[in-house]
């Protein structure tokens, strides 16, 4: 099991992912909306709709903050895996590799809550939730942003 | 939290605990000022979590609404000029 020091973390968690810019992940998302509309506007519900494009931030929120992220990896193969179907299923196999320790109820809660948080270490796992986090409330921002624009035309 | 990982040591931890509490909104912050605990910490980013899966759940209804409204190309045009702008 590769474990990496303390100063990868630090670096890692102080340094930005260069694809990870507020353009980038708006034109990535504008245009998995534009491919959301085109397929099938008049026919759907907006329910249906909905769906569609919240599979599509997660989508383009993890593809933007690249695969040296366990959290980005395990959206998209569970994006990818499943198409049409929930977002956040539990699923058996995230206990598979419960730490000893067992952890406490809050430790539980956000392993179930970051993406691919099942199996990581403690450390870990802190690190990936921050990093989700921010990655997160970006998208949000950018959602925010593009409705704010959108309702004022 | 012992015996979790040998080399992982209390200091590290610590580190990355107030890493995590910087990122959270204001208002927490505001709230527990000065440093969380390890528990109240996790208790504030898994309801911080859970608000923005909730509002990404929001958004995306709002977006499926004024879709239907947006027609053609112009808008997007005018957004995207608008995000890259900011």
């Amino acid at each position: 099991m590769y474990r990496r020091s303390f100063k990868d973390t630090r670096s890692s968690l102080g340094s930005p992912n260069p694809n990870f810019s507020k353009p980038m992940v708006a034109l990535r998302f504008l245009r998995a909306l534009s491919l959301v509309r085109r397929s099938g506007l008049g026919a759907c519900s907006p329910s249906y709709r909905a769906r569609g494009i919240r599979r599509a931030a997660y989508a383009c929120m993890a593809a933007s903050a690249g695969p040296r992220r366990a959290w980005s990896r395990a959206l998209l193969r569970k994006i990818r895996r499943r198409p049409g179907r929930g977002l956040r299923r539990p699923r058996a196999v995230i206990w598979r590799h419960r730490p000893v320790g067992g952890g406490d109820r809050l430790e539980v809660a956000l392993r179930r809550l970051v993406p691919g948080g099942g199996c990581m270490e403690y450390c870990r796992l802190l690190e990936e939730a921050a990093d989700y986090v921010k990655c997160l409330a970006m998208q949000v921002r950018l959602m925010q942003t593009i409705v704010d624009s959108a309702s004022h035309v | 939290m012992s015996g979790r990982g040998r080399r992982i040591t209390d200091e590290e931890i610590n580190e990355l605990i107030s890493k995590l509490q910087a990122l959270l909104p204001a208002e927490s912050r505001r709230r527990n000022a000065g440093r969380m605990s390890a528990s109240k910490l996790l208790k504030e980013t898994c309801s911080y979590i859970k608000s923005l899966h909730r509002e990404v759940d929001d958004l995306s209804d709002r977006l499926a609404g004024l879709m239907t409204t947006m027609d053609s190309n112009s808008p997007q045009a005018e957004i995207i000029r608008g995000l890259l702008r900011s």
